[in-house]
């Protein structure tokens, strides 16, 4: 792990009084222990003044005395605890979201409070005409009272509808906001014209209920969206890591990637990702390529090679000439990628809204044929007849509509979450569940996406155990798959590691088949191979391959069984993808795409009618999860490709994946029941608010009853079968 | 029905006094780490290296 002083300088703010503070994302932090743990250590220092873990978003915020310590040795001191520290600067987090939540939250306050006190005063008023003995000057100064309460808060908490309404009706288009609207608004306005009038029934309390009610979804709503953002949000934090640029006079600068130019030289440690694109000027190694390529071995580069932004440094220091940086590197390039093909995404129309486009028109049509109904061929004033096409409004209202997809989607994120899978798309269950065909990428999510011994039984014990002893001190790949499959074994510490040859101890020699000596020739059978050579005996040939994740035989093919189409199309070649597709029984398989050949080949499926679930791990399948109809992504993945999936899974298996989909469709059903029931309570109602019958008494009553009905149903997803 | 010029404002007076609280809590940040609240409430805040009070387990 690079050190995280220098990093971290580039973030420090100090104020007027000698404060410093510093923003930083935690990796690893997991419970309140860590939180704990990490405030404790940081508290024992002089220097600071405060430091503050939040667990919800996994952030630190550390303010210190800027004369008496630098940042480095604050921060060393929780590195060394285990904790992964990433710097990160606070404004280019868009706190809008986060200020629009409250707003939202303050909204169903005062609601809640309005709706609270002025049932309590409906009920006195119902009372009072069950038992037939109230004055007419009490039940004003009940209504007055209550306009008092409901018109302030009606003003203020209905703003979230007024604005989206207005919003709508500015492009020319209508949505659930706008019945919802024109509801509460003429509730309360006939209201406050009867309670003058000292006319019999007021809606007070239907209206600032139903905005209680519509709040509540609402928030349920976006509580869901804004916990999956601030997770995508993390991901792109702990991404954003400054580069460590030399300059001429030798010394080592960290500056934001903002902040890289063409020409200069950036240092990259073993274990960094690279942050620009470049050429190799000093240093030779092994990297990992394989967020870019998906190719999953590890490629040798030297002087004079060409590397690209997110490219992972494996074995020895590099220097690298920066050729583009910031917004020209193929990363940035692939983000771009990925934007666009999820402009394309945002085209989806959520179930809600598409019953709103049915039922907002409906609506209103009805409200107005009541009113006009009873006004022209009814024979009523045209008071009682305009009360008639409120109740009508206030009694449609989508109450339960509202709830109907917040409240299942609450209800399935969080099983979900328990289960390990993060669901980021608010209407990614509702995308999913319409999917027919499934596309795997494969290094990292059919397989481990790492190298593993593939011939250990033919490799005597003794000789296994020798090999991995020279192997353990080694960060390559290649070695640590051995030790894992020798099991613990004492490292040997004169171990000589000679980069993109092999190790060396005496004269015993591990490495490629130049370093070993081997004229042998081994077969091209895709896998990667190490020779081990003992003096005085024939080199032994250890092959990897990167494995199938255990049970994805056994998920695959109940898929498949199970009626979904299955394909894989990987960044990798041929020789690798063919025999491990043979063992999946796919048969549609594809090799050596390209990022933009993988998205290419999911417009081709999505033409022919296909709805494409894409599952994917590398930046290279960035561009593909954005484009496809929905998204899984597994949590080892690229910062970019967890950003662009809609849900993201955890565990080294595939059966999370069958779960979601399982769940999906489930979910799916559940959204389209609370419909039928939001459906057919308002066929049940609409004709008592036509035939003008609906008292506010009875609108209360059928809101609520509705309203928790569709809640009831939802929580039904919490029993159920578990697959 | 005097008793109506009492009660009622008194409900209301309550009502809003709820309120306020909660914009208050939701002001200065009561609700901005939930799960971390949750959690801490299980430590002790006086946890002195040394001293009287301290435990001797630790």
């Amino acid at each position: 792990m690079a050190e995280i002083a220098p990093e971290a300088e580039a973030y420090i703010r100090t104020d007027g009084q000698g404060i410093s503070s510093l923003n930083l994302a935690v990796e690893n932090l997991h419970c309140g222990g860590c939180v704990r743990r990490i405030e404790d250590t940081l508290a024992k220092k002089d220097a600071v003044t405060s430091a503050r873990v939040n667990l919800t978003t996994r952030r630190l915020a550390l303010h210190w005395q800027a004369d008496q310590a630098r940042a480095g040795d604050l921060l060393a001191a929780v590195s060394a605890l285990g904790y992964r520290l990433v710097p990160f600067d606070p404004d280019l987090l868009a706190n809008e979201a986060a200020s629009e939540d409250r707003a939202l939250l303050r909204a169903m306050a005062v609601a809640g409070f309005a709706a609270a006190n002025v049932m309590l005063l409906s009920v006195a008023i119902w009372a009072g005409e069950a038992s037939g003995d109230m004055g007419l000057a009490l039940r004003d100064l009940l209504h007055w009272i209550s306009a008092l309460v409901a018109l302030p808060a009606v003003a203020y908490a209905g703003r979230p509808f007024f604005r989206s309404a207005l919003a709508a009706l500015r492009q020319g288009m209508m949505n659930m906001d706008l019945p919802i609207s024109l509801a509460v608004l003429l509730a309360a306005a006939t209201s406050l014209f009867e309670t003058i009038n000292h006319g019999q029934h007021a809606y007070f309390d239907a209206s600032v209920g139903l905005l209680f009610f519509l709040l509540i979804g609402r928030y349920l709503d976006r509580r869901a969206r804004s916990r999956a953002r601030s997770a995508a949000e993390q991901l792109l934090l702990l991404g954003a890591v400054a580069a460590q640029v030399v300059e001429a006079s030798g010394m080592v600068r960290a500056l934001p990637i903002g902040a890289v130019r063409a020409g200069m030289t950036v240092r990259v440690a073993p274990g960094d990702r690279v942050p620009v694109d470049g050429v190799v000027s000093f240093g030779q190694g092994e990297v990992d390529a394989s967020l870019i390529s998906g190719e999953s071995e590890p490629c040798e580069i030297k002087v004079g090679d060409w590397l690209h932004a997110g490219t992972m440094n494996l074995s020895h220091p590099l220097q690298i000439e920066v050729a583009s940086a910031g917004d020209d590197t193929l990363l940035a390039e692939i983000v771009r990628l990925t934007a666009a093909a999820e402009q394309g995404k945002a085209a989806y129309v959520r179930l809600a809204d598409r019953a709103a486009r049915i039922y907002a028109p409906a609506v209103h049509l009805l409200a107005l044929g009541g009113f006009l109904g009873w006004w022209l061929l009814g024979g009523l004033a045209w008071q009682p007849a305009l009360l008639i096409a409120v109740a009508v409004l206030i009694i449609t209202c989508p109450c339960a509509l509202g709830l109907a997809v917040p409240v299942v989607q609450v209800v399935a994120s969080g099983l979900a979450m328990r289960r390990g899978v993060l669901v980021k798309a608010g209407d990614g269950f509702e995308r999913l569940a319409e999917v027919d065909t499934l596309v795997f990428d494969k290094t990292g999510t059919l397989t481990h996406g790492r190298p593993e011994l593939v011939n250990g039984d033919t490799i005597p014990a003794p000789v296994l155990a020798q090999a991995a002893g020279l192997a353990a001190g080694s960060r390559h790949p290649l070695c640590q798959a051995l030790v894992r499959a020798a099991g613990p074994v004492p490292a040997q510490l004169q171990v000589q590691e000679h980069p993109g040859m092999g190790l060396q101890l005496d004269d015993m020699r591990l490495g490629n088949r130049d370093w070993c000596a081997v004229d042998e020739a081994s077969p091209d059978d895709g896998n990667s191979e190490l020779w081990f050579r003992q003096p005085d005996q024939a080199p032994v040939r250890f092959a990897f391959r990167d494995q199938l994740k255990a049970d994805a035989v056994a998920v695959i093919g109940e898929l498949q069984e199970a009626g979904w189409r299955i394909e894989i199309v990987s960044g990798d070649r041929a020789v690798v993808v063919e025999p491990l597709a043979r063992q999946l029984k796919i048969s549609n398989w594809r090799a050596d795409c390209r990022p933009d050949q993988k998205v290419a080949y999911l417009r081709d499926l999505a033409a022919t009618g296909c709805k494409v679930a894409m599952i994917g791990d590398g930046l290279n399948d960035a561009p593909a999860l954005a484009a496809a109809h929905a998204s899984l992504s597994p949590v080892r993945a690229a910062d970019v490709a967890q950003a662009a999936a809609d849900f993201v899974f955890q565990g080294e298996t595939l059966a999370p994946v069958a779960m979601t989909l399982a769940l999906a469709r489930r979910v799916r059903r559940l959204i389209l029941q609370n419909f039928s029931l939001a459906l057919a309570y308002n066929l049940l109602a609409v004709p008592l608010a036509l035939a003008g019958v609906v008292t506010p008494l009875f609108a209360a009553i059928a809101m609520s009853s509705s309203s928790l009905l569709v809640t009831l149903n939802a929580l039904r997803l919490r029993g159920g079968r578990a697959s | 029905m005097t008793a109506l010029l009492v009660l009622i404002p008194a409900a209301l007076f309550l009502g809003l006094l709820g309120l306020a609280a909660f914009l208050w809590a939701l002001r200065s940040g009561q609700f901005d780490d939930l799960d971390g609240a949750a959690e801490r409430i299980l430590y002790d805040d006086d946890e002195t290296e040394c001293g009287p009070n301290a435990d001797p387990r630790r």
